[in-house]
């Protein structure tokens, strides 16, 4: 069976700075994978690679054994990759609802349509509701998204990159920011959302990441250095050095 | 769920029908206007200001679908426009030289397809960028086509253009359209269709990825959307409906011109739709109407009225970015409560604006007579002392004498501060009737 993702030899440049320098990485299908590192260590970057927001330099990237390297971010999310961003990334202007359900319409096949009234489509409103209740925000949604508080716009952001029904979901730091309290709250969110499909989360919460993930890829200065389920992860020497070392420091 | 319906067909019967004459209302509302206007403007300069006002409604709307919906500044909508005019003169001319039996009514759609192709075709280079790349490539555009205009001569006529009869087409249950009213309501029809077909766009998915690019291109491309694919079809759908209006503008004068895709005609849609404000549907359709009243109107009042039309966009554009539409919606909020209630709130509103507006009129007036004095003795000084001042003979300023000067310096200045010491009021006013909308809401 195919992995979910994955990465043959990775590199990226820009200029002559290497931020990822060969990584190579198996998703297993419906697996929660975490990637952990310290900062600068080029997580975002691969989450932009892996996601069509950047070109790599070499190497690639294989969605269920298909070559996706070099396809815009938009046909990557037609094949059922959906990822949130580190920061919110949504519609401000348009109301929650709205932010949700330009999220839905592709996935129910409505494409550029100018000859359909979308508030007649029954699929769409009945996904968009789904998915409102889901992130806990159907209260909500006729406000408009630049106006809910943080934490909020960091669920509707999950509710954005899940809404389109994509089986493998990239999530940025989706706690970044928050309390305790919504952290727990996320977490429980995103356990919920990632049942049954395949979950690649990028986390500085150990907590949370031990908490969440099967399997923990440690990246640091744009290497893996260690994949492997988190007890194992934690009891490795290269990431104590490497990594809880480095974090101590920061 | 499925059991009450069942069981109260009638019932459920009646609130579609309710529903449906919500729904449709507001047009069947709009077409009963466009119907009995001109019986309650009947003179021929009130027919031929509402023709214009006709074709600039689907103009601006169009060129909104662009600004407003989309978030693409374009400088070269005037393009879609000009060209289809000239094609509709063009078909015109062919259509009477070799008996082909078309309606004029059915003209607009070749005007229609004319702005389609070029939004079609100038659009796929165009919308690949947004921001201001696409604004540079729509000003390139319309420098490229404009100056083509006077290469090309024998399509678009030189100086004097290519002029139509619109009367010599197969008639239409024997309309021939030489009476201006005949025009007016064809104008008004396609007026009525095009705004309805607009409105219902922007209720479309397509509709909606368009405010979604607006808002955040980058994001829509992760949720499947290719951002450059929606800018693209809704600048050839804006072409479309420019082509329309561009169209009914060469039916109505008989006569299309080179200035037709020129700078001044981008610029004058652009100034209609912000005026209006872009930010909601019926904006464009207010500024559409307002600055065509005031370019027809103020030339009757002032040789320099495209100064005042300046200042009451920059006006516009510092004090009411949202424009007209804007401002309806903000006191749109005030509309709430028990119908006593909302009177009474809005009126002591519009009190507070009154006696705002009393020293804003005396600053204003004093303002105008002295660009005009300027005017006058600047540019019209062998024409002598004397001034018509706002073109009236009644009002005759001797520009000579000190006494206007120092009046209308007096009314400017001391307008100016009067009409400070009543901002304190209205601001009062507004946050009581805000108040009061919320006590009566809770």
């Amino acid at each position: 069976m195919n992995a979910a993702v994955e990465l043959k030899q990775l590199e990226k440049r820009f200029g002559k700075t290497e931020i990822i320098r060969g990584v190579s990485l198996d998703v297993r299908q419906g697996e929660r994978h975490a990637v952990i590192g310290p900062n600068g260590a080029g997580k975002s970057t691969l989450f932009n690679l892996i996601s069509g927001r950047l070109l790599p330099s070499a190497g690639s990237v294989h969605l269920r054994g298909e070559n996706i390297t070099g396809l815009r971010p938009f046909e990557i999310n037609r094949r059922g990759l959906s990822r949130s961003f580190q920061v919110t990334n949504i519609f401000p202007r348009l109301s929650v609802w709205e932010n949700v359900r330009c999220a839905v319409l592709w996935s129910k096949g409505y494409k550029y349509s100018f000859w359909r009234n979308v508030d007649r489509l029954e699929d769409v409103r009945a996904r968009t509701q789904e998915i409102l209740e889901q992130i806990n925000m159907a209260s909500r949604a006729q406000i408009p998204a630049g106006v809910l508080t943080y934490a909020e716009q960091r669920a509707l952001e999950i509710g954005i990159t899940i809404a389109g029904g994509a089986d493998i979901i990239l999530l940025d730091e989706p706690t970044a920011g928050m309390s305790r309290g919504e952290a727990e709250h996320a977490v429980a969110l995103i356990r919920k959302v990632s049942e049954g499909r395949t979950l690649i989360i990028i986390e500085h919460d150990m907590g949370v990441v031990f908490n969440l993930a099967d399997r923990i890829s440690v990246l640091v200065y744009g290497q893996i250095i260690a994949t492997d389920e988190p007890a194992k992860i934690k009891a490795n020497q290269k990431v104590q050095e490497a990594y809880l070392g480095a974090a101590g420091h920061d | 769920m499925s059991d009450t319906t069942k069981s109260m067909p009638a019932a459920a019967g009646a609130s579609d029908m309710v529903a449906r004459i919500k729904r449709y209302g507001v047009w069947i509302a709009a077409a009963a206007v466009l119907l009995v206007l001109p019986y309650i403007f009947p003179s021929g300069a009130a027919i031929t200001t509402m023709c214009l006002m006709g074709i600039m409604i689907i103009f601006a709307l169009s060129y909104n679908m662009l600004l407003g919906q989309s978030g693409m500044l374009s400088f070269g909508h005037a393009v879609y426009y000009g060209l289809a005019a000239f094609v509709t003169a063009h078909t015109i001319n062919w259509a009477v030289k070799n008996g082909v039996p078309i309606p004029l009514p059915l003209i607009p759609v070749v005007g229609g397809l004319t702005g389609l192709f070029f939004g079609i075709l100038f659009g796929s280079v165009s919308t690949r960028r947004g921001g201001t790349a696409f604004a540079m490539i729509s000003l390139g555009l319309a420098e490229l086509v404009y100056s083509s205009s006077l290469i090309l001569r024998s399509f678009f006529g030189g100086e004097e253009g290519i002029s139509a009869d619109r009367t010599k087409l197969l008639r239409f249950f024997g309309y021939n359209f030489g009476p201006q009213i005949q025009v007016y309501y064809l104008i008004a029809a396609w007026c009525l269709l095009c705004v309805i077909l607009m409105y219902a766009i922007t209720r479309t998915p397509l509709g909606r990825m368009c405010n979604a690019v607006r808002e955040n291109p980058e994001r829509v491309e992760f949720v499947g959307y290719n951002p450059q694919f929606v800018r693209f079809i809704a600048f050839s759908l804006a072409g479309l409906f420019a082509g329309v209006a561009g169209s009914l503008a060469a039916i109505n004068i008989e006569l299309a011109q080179a200035s037709f895709v020129g700078a001044a005609q981008s610029g004058a849609v652009l100034l209609a739709a912000y005026i209006g404000g872009v930010a909601f549907f019926v904006g464009p359709i207010l500024g559409a109407v307002l600055v065509t009243l005031l370019s027809v109107k103020l030339s009757d009042f002032s040789e320099i009225w495209v100064f005042y039309f300046g200042v009451l966009f920059v006006t516009m554009i510092l004090f009411a970015p949202y424009g007209l539409s804007g401002l309806l919606m903000m006191h749109a909020q005030f509309w709430s409560g028990p119908f006593g209630r909302r009177i009474a709130r809005i009126g002591r509103l519009f009190g507070a604006y009154l006696i705002a507006a009393i020293p804003a009129l005396i600053m204003l007036a004093g303002g105008i007579l002295l660009i005009e004095m300027i005017h006058h003795v600047a540019q019209k000084g062998a024409e002598g002392a004397n001034m018509h001042f706002l073109r009236r003979p009644y009002l005759t300023v001797n520009t000579y004498a000190a006494l206007p000067w120092v009046g209308a310096t007096i009314a400017l200045i001391g307008g100016f501060f009067a009409f400070r010491f009543t901002w304190p009021t209205v601001a009062k006013a507004w946050n009581d009737a805000l108040a009061d909308t919320q006590r009566s809401q809770s």
